[in-house]
């Protein structure tokens, strides 16, 4: 794989996490996390299951609430539970690990629904953008369908269309590709890829090195519930500094 | 045999007390058995609080001591109505209690995904239901909101002994007409076998309109 053209991401945070803790019973799963995403920048998180990385990215539109920490987003802290909140999360686009569409609407009305009912858009123009969005992912053919007559590969891409739909200030990926058989894996990075190269902020977790190699600007890599590097991905791969990164990457490199 | 042919108005009379009952109680069950599932799957604790206690009560009361309780405690408050609302009230009230639970099953086997999905768009609460979860809950709630019903259908016999006009009540007169007790109540079980076949009949209908699209 070729390294990939970068935007320079500008010097301007749009996510910031400050001491951010959180427990599940007696288990501490974000420990003084301190993270800041700037405008344009592609974040991806790594680690071993369980680090809890994909509950440091359900926090930052509080999918999550969090004990104490402050985050951020665009300058605005995150409001508690209410209509503040619902405001806030319109403008993080999230895509899940389990595709997440809604079984009973279909594929265009999916990617139309929350523009109708959130953005208040006409729904002629909800779906005039949902179906350049579903011929951008490539699957304008499908509109009709209801998602459980798509392949994974194609649910997660509509899934993307539907994120997209919001006009997102920042996206967020759980995992994106994890419930993917592995000839639909790379359908949905080349999307991401995408999106990454038009300059979006991304926060992204994932287990494929190659994506976090060649689209990202940053690798956080996590264990235990903290942030055990925060580097580029050329410093993070070539010469990771910790035992702990040391060990994952030797494991997951070597095959 | 001709207790049926000679008392048809009597019989008519006490049908449609029971369909009226039926119908405007179902209503009122199906109208507060949705706020209150609403209520107990909503984010502020105090609707989850009030939602709750509306259950436990109204599920654990026997209902003839609810219509006690509506048609002699209300008017204590101040509140007369007729005999019929009274009884509507309290059937109403009674099986909302068990149509908010059968709404929740239905709400529970709603993958937790979709309606993170919606939030994640920035749909309120409220959308969410509205939009996502109740509309995928619907059809797993349509045999058990059915049997539901049927049994308010026939809890509102009770209404009866309060002096409403119901088909089971209609017995009383018969009896004193010197009518055959049995025939009587063979066309007293017809009478309430229509009004639960058409129920059951109606909610055959929904369950295979709404079948679809899964």
């Amino acid at each position: 794989m070729a390294a990939e053209p970068l935007n320079e991401p500008l010097n301007e945070p749009l996510i910031e996490l400050r001491d951010v803790n959180k427990h599940y019973g007696k288990l501490h799963v974000l420990k003084d996390v301190n993270l800041t995403v700037g405008r344009g920048e592609v974040v991806v998180v790594i680690g071993p299951s369980g680090s809890g990385k994909s509950t440091l990215c359900r926090t930052i539109n509080r999918l999550e609430p969090v004990e104490s920490g402050t985050i951020t987003l665009d300058g605005q802290p995150l409001p508690e539970e209410g209509r503040d909140l619902a405001r806030l999360r319109a403008e993080v686009g999230m895509v899940f690990q389990s595709f997440n569409l809604f079984a009973h609407r279909t594929v265009l009305a999916n990617v139309s629904l929350a523009q109708v009912k959130v953005r208040k858009r006409g729904k002629e123009e909800a779906d005039r953008r949902s179906r350049e969005l579903l011929e951008r992912v490539g699957l304008l053919a499908h509109a009709e369908k209801y998602p459980a007559q798509l392949s994974g590969g194609q649910q997660q891409r509509v899934a993307i269309a539907r994120a997209l739909a919001m006009d997102p200030k920042a996206l967020l990926f759980d995992e994106p590709t994890s419930a993917l058989d592995p000839e639909m894996i790379n359908e949905v990075l080349e999307v991401m890829r995408q999106l990454a190269r038009e300059g979006r902020t991304m926060v992204v977790v994932t287990h494929e090195m190659g994506f976090a190699r060649y689209a990202a600007n940053r690798v956080v890599f996590m264990a235990d519930g903290r942030i055990v590097e925060d580097r580029t991905p050329e410093e993070f791969f070539t010469a990771p500094e910790s035992e702990r990164a040391k060990d994952f990457l030797s494991k997951i490199l070597k095959h | 045999m001709n207790v049926l042919t000679d008392n048809f108005a009597l019989y008519g009379k006490g049908f449609l007390g029971t369909v009226e009952l039926t119908v405007y109680a179902s209503l009122l069950a199906l109208v507060l058995g949705f706020l209150m599932a609403s209520f107990r799957v909503a984010p502020v604790g105090s609707l989850r609080v009030f939602g709750t206690v509306w259950v436990t009560v109204l599920r654990n009361t026997p209902l003839t001591l609810l219509f006690f309780a509506v048609l002699l405690g209300l008017p204590r408050f101040g509140i007369v109505l007729p005999f019929q609302l009274f009884a509507v009230l309290a059937l109403g009230c009674y099986t909302s209690a068990f149509i908010c639970e059968a709404l929740r099953s239905g709400i529970n086997t709603v993958p937790t995904g979709q309606g993170e999905a919606a939030r994640s768009l920035g749909m309120t609460f409220g959308q969410t239901l509205g939009a996502v979860v109740l509309p995928q809950a619907f059809r797993s709630v349509i045999p058990p909101v059915g049997s539901t019903l049927i049994a308010l259908a026939k809890n509102s016999a009770i209404a009866g002994s309060f002096s409403v006009t119901e088909l089971l009540g209609t017995y009383k007169t018969l009896n004193e007409l010197g009518y055959s007790i049995v025939w009587s109540f063979i066309w007293i079980a017809v009478g309430y076998l229509i009004i639960t076949l058409s129920i059951s009949a109606l909610f055959n209908v929904l369950e295979k309109r709404w079948g679809v699209a899964r």
